[in-house]
């Protein structure tokens, strides 16, 4: 990623490295304010105590308390609409008894401090709440043993007689009071306690209540600033054209100088893979790199990552279907050869779901830096600090140390900010802006962002289940072929199944004795990432609608046998009924509804990131179309934070899920991906999003995850309900592209 | 060129076919109005051009000389906007936040020619997409909107 050749520059390279005009939030004052705090730059925190520090306990690197009590938090996690922010407020404020609504969150900055995930850091796999609950406990309780501590040295009176209420120390004997605020600084010089005492549940008053989000009057007055909205001083806009087909390079310009005569343009520069226009705004770029006439290689032979010319999406879908094998397993009970041979009937189907891209409103987008003392630094959309800062040091040639990494709100993320190769703006903006000497924000289009991301892989499963005389299922045995994205990024090992491409038909709850799961990989050409829900998102499909299959071959009322099979479970069981209840009692349909429409129902559950779920939705066709009316959910996340949150994000899940189901696909032909904005890739419509109903169950399991576990149900139940009302098995998605003909109305 | 945005008068020194959301953007500065794709599709750019919501991103600067232009950026200080503002955060509605400045303002735009809007008079004007499906509690802060 060096080669990059400056063809032209317009104007003298200048050196401006004025500050930063991105202004931070106007009430948490000057640098002078801060108390309970880190006085040294994180940065060079870091290398004085890498290796000494255990993440999350440094009160520190998370917390300042301003002078007028208001707290400063510092989250390991990315806020993108889930809602982790005020989460990180409630969790931290319960302990350290501060009103959540008294916290200002933004991202930490990379850093030992916030490895909370095995030593490592992303926002991601439904992991935020649930990793770090423990710890941020303990960090807010921490830091308010430590202002009882101070509270006693300046009243003199012993801790023990003190006790705090929200945002202040009061020694109720004398009646006197001291805001957090006037004892930070006191604070901030005591040791950090070995041992706290966290509060008992029954006592919270934030944690598990709808705590309003911290975010919601800024975003609702167009104040929050996301990264395409920021600027920092003398910075030239990027915009660039990508090569069509993934592993081009430019070749020749045919009109170069007619674009760089074009209004504002500075300069033309050739990208790895891409053209670039630096001009003076971003609308000017764009015009002037979309009006450059390129010619681009064909992929030399060793080209990495290359897309072949002759891919498409159909001769994939093809070829994995026409692969053979048996895979490697990933979960096996009982012997499923033996169930199979003295199965009364077997029952096969194979699935598909489609290429999907993440579609989050915001464009990616990257402002790139080089400081006089060395550093670069870099404004961009991502969920891995951390990760981005390494990368960036090694495409800059400087240590990791000297790249300043900062995380704005994200416009939505689904899984697209993680490090994807080729699928991320900032090298192209490190390079732009070494070139020119100057800041460089570069936009994406939505064009360039639609051939660029990284898709939902492409994946098809094979299905196979044994009945016994009385219809029950005896043996299934699942093969999901294709690659996850897991695999891909992070290795899997030749002999061992990558659980990303498994997940969703492995982990299956329900009492089926013989049972066997596995991958049959097979490299997919595209640069794959993870969507919301990851394997989820197609595996539960696969299964919970294979799921019914099996009960219609057996006779079975698809309900009532998930219920028969979770005899053994409890928990799910118990959720299985939540469902039914909150949607009026079970009914599959066809039945006629109150506006004299014919309609159905389907059930899935599901048991993702740590979450169990079971899903209802009630569908009729409308002109060949499924209309999804209502989607009832249960939710068991074991405990909770923020229900008013979670059902928000279940409600966001119902959308993405239903959205997949009806409307999503990316098609590549020859190898380039037809659809470059949302004309061509529909994403759910208003008038397509059903009423949601959601019922949080809270069974004091383990906490389970939030963000995603509401998408995987959707699919399946949508789906189940279809086929009642066609009579039609559909096993591809989505729904759009099949013509479905049943009973209308 | 000389524009009206939120009661002030800006002279732009642009190409006549710049469309108004880079304008807003890149030349004055005020980026709560979003760009999502730029084809009129998603309903992020959305401002009050005379009243009337309008996607920024394919409204060139010259096709609204001697026009009224609303941004997010004033929307507290317009009566309906106001309203719709106190609903969206009664309502709770954003999530990632990105589309819900256009969000806004289509409902404010609304509000204004149909100030007690039917659910169908809410579908048929509340047509920008979002991402993060915050759609029922967008038509739910309009209902409340209205009877504020």
């Amino acid at each position: 990623m060096n080669d990059m050749t400056p063809i032209r520059s317009g104007r003298p390279a200048q050196g401006e490295d004025g500050p930063l005009n991105v202004s931070r939030r106007g009430f948490l004052g000057g640098a002078a304010a801060l108390v309970l705090s880190v006085t040294l730059p994180v940065g060079r925190a870091r290398a004085q105590t890498a290796g000494a520090v255990t993440p999350g306990t440094r009160i520190d690197a998370f917390l300042e308390i301003r002078p007028d009590s208001t707290v400063l938090f510092r989250s390991a996690f990315m806020e993108g609409g889930q809602g982790v922010f005020t989460a990180m407020a409630q969790i931290v404020g319960e302990e350290l008894d501060v009103d959540p609504a008294n916290f200002v969150v933004e991202s930490a900055p990379p850093g030992p401090d916030y490895l909370l995930l095995g030593g490592g850091r992303f926002t991601g796999g439904s992991m935020s709440v649930r990793s770090s609950y423990e710890t941020m406990r303990r960090l807010g309780a921490s830091a308010r043993q430590m202002l009882l501590q101070a509270a006693s040295e300046q009243l003199s009176a012993p801790a023990a007689e003190l006790s705090t209420e929200p945002g202040r120390v009061t020694h109720a004997a004398s009646g006197r009071h001291l805001a957090y605020g006037e004892l930070a600084q006191a604070a901030a010089g005591l040791p950090v306690p070995e041992n706290v005492t966290l509060r008992s549940n029954d006592t919270f008053r934030w944690i598990g209540k709808p705590v309003p989000r911290l975010d919601v009057r800024d975003k609702s007055t167009g104040r929050a600033q996301y990264a395409i909205d920021l600027r920092v001083d003398g910075m030239l806009h990027a915009a660039v054209q990508h090569s069509p087909r993934l592993g081009g390079e430019p070749e020749a310009l045919a009109n170069e100088a007619e674009v760089q005569a074009m209004p504002g343009v500075h300069s033309i520069h050739t990208l790895p893979g891409a053209v670039a226009v630096v001009a003076d705004s971003w609308w000017r770029a764009r015009r002037a790199v979309e009006t450059l006439q390129v010619t681009w290689t064909d992929p030399a032979p060793d080209t990495p990552r290359a897309m072949p010319a002759d891919f498409s999406s159909e001769t994939r879908r093809e070829t994995l279907k026409s692969t053979e094998g048996d895979g490697i397993a990933f979960e096996q009970e009982g012997d499923v050869a033996e169930a199979f041979a003295g199965a009364a009937r077997v029952v096969e189907a194979t699935y598909d779901a489609p290429y999907l891209v993440h579609g989050q409103l915001e464009p990616p987008s990257a402002i790139a830096r080089w400081n006089d003392d060395g550093t670069l630094e870099l404004w961009i959309p991502n969920q891995a600090p951390e990760m981005f800062q390494a990368d960036a040091a090694k495409l800059a040639g400087i240590e990791p140390e000297k790249v300043i990494i900062h995380s704005p709100m994200l416009g939505g993320f689904f899984g697209r900010h993680f490090l994807y190769q080729t699928a991320n703006p900032y090298p192209q903006a490190i390079q732009l802006s070494r070139a020119v000497g100057r800041p460089v924000k570069l936009i994406w289009s939505r064009e360039e962002e639609f051939l660029r991301d990284a898709v939902r892989p492409l994946g098809v499963a094979r299905l196979r289940a044994g009945l016994d005389a009385e219809g029950l299922p005896v043996a299934l045995e699942a093969v999901a072929i294709g690659e996850g994205p897991s695999g891909r990024w992070f290795g899997r090992a030749a002999d061992q199944a990558d659980s990303s491409a498994v997940e969703g038909m492995a982990g299956k709850v329900y009492a089926i004795a013989n049972r066997r799961v596995a991958q049959l990989p097979v490299d997919d050409p595209a640069i794959i990432g993870f969507w919301r829900s990851v394997g989820h998102s197609m595996n539960d499909f696969f299964y919970e609608t294979f799921f019914d299959e099996v009960a219609d071959a057996g006779q079975q009322d698809p309900y009532e046998l998930r219920h028969r099979l979770l005899a053994e479970s409890p928990r799910h069981r118990a959720l299985l009924e939540t469902v039914a209840e909150l949607s009026g009692g079970w009914k599959r349909g066809p039945f006629t509804a109150g506006d004299g429409t014919t309609r159905a129902r389907g059930v899935a559950m599901a048991s993702p990131f740590g979450s169990e779920v079971a899903t209802i939705a009630e569908v009729s066709l409308q002109d060949g179309e499924v209309a999804v009316h209502d989607v009832w959910v249960a939710i068991d996340p074991g405990s909770i934070v923020n229900p008013a949150v979670i059902e928000a994000q279940v409600n966001s899940a119902v959308a993405l899920g239903l959205s997949s189901a009806l409307l999503e696909e990316v098609v590549y032909v020859d190898g380039i991906p037809q659809a470059r904005n949302f004309d061509g890739y529909p994403i759910l419509r208003p008038d397509q999003m059903p009423r949601v109903h959601v019922r949080i169950v809270e069974s004091g399991a383990p906490m389970g995850g939030i963000g995603e576990p509401g998408v995987p149900g959707v699919p399946p139940a949508v789906v189940n309900a279809a086929s009642v009302l066609t009579g039609q098995r559909i096993r591809s998605l989505p729904l759009a592209k099949i013509e479905l003909k049943g009973a209308e109305g | 060129m000389e524009l009206t945005i939120n009661g002030s008068t800006h002279q732009i020194d642009v190409e006549p076919d710049t469309p108004l959301l880079w304008v807003l953007r890149d030349e004055l500065g005020m980026t709560g109005t979003k760009y999502g794709c730029g084809v009129a599709q998603c309903g992020a750019c959305t401002v009050l051009i005379d009243g009337q919501a309008t996607r920024s991103c394919v409204t060139t600067v010259d096709s609204i000389v001697g026009m009224t232009v609303t941004t997010i950026e004033a929307i507290e200080q317009d009566s309906e906007g106001q309203k719709v503002v106190e609903a969206w955060v009664a309502n709770q509605v954003p999530q990632c936040g990105y589309c819900q400045s256009g969000q806004v303002m289509a409902a404010t735009a609304l509000l204004k020619q149909t100030p007690q809007p039917t659910d169908e008079d809410i579908a048929a004007a509340m047509v920008n997409l979002c991402r993060c499906g915050t759609y029922n509690a967008i038509s739910a802060a309009v209902r409340q909107a209205a009877r504020a």
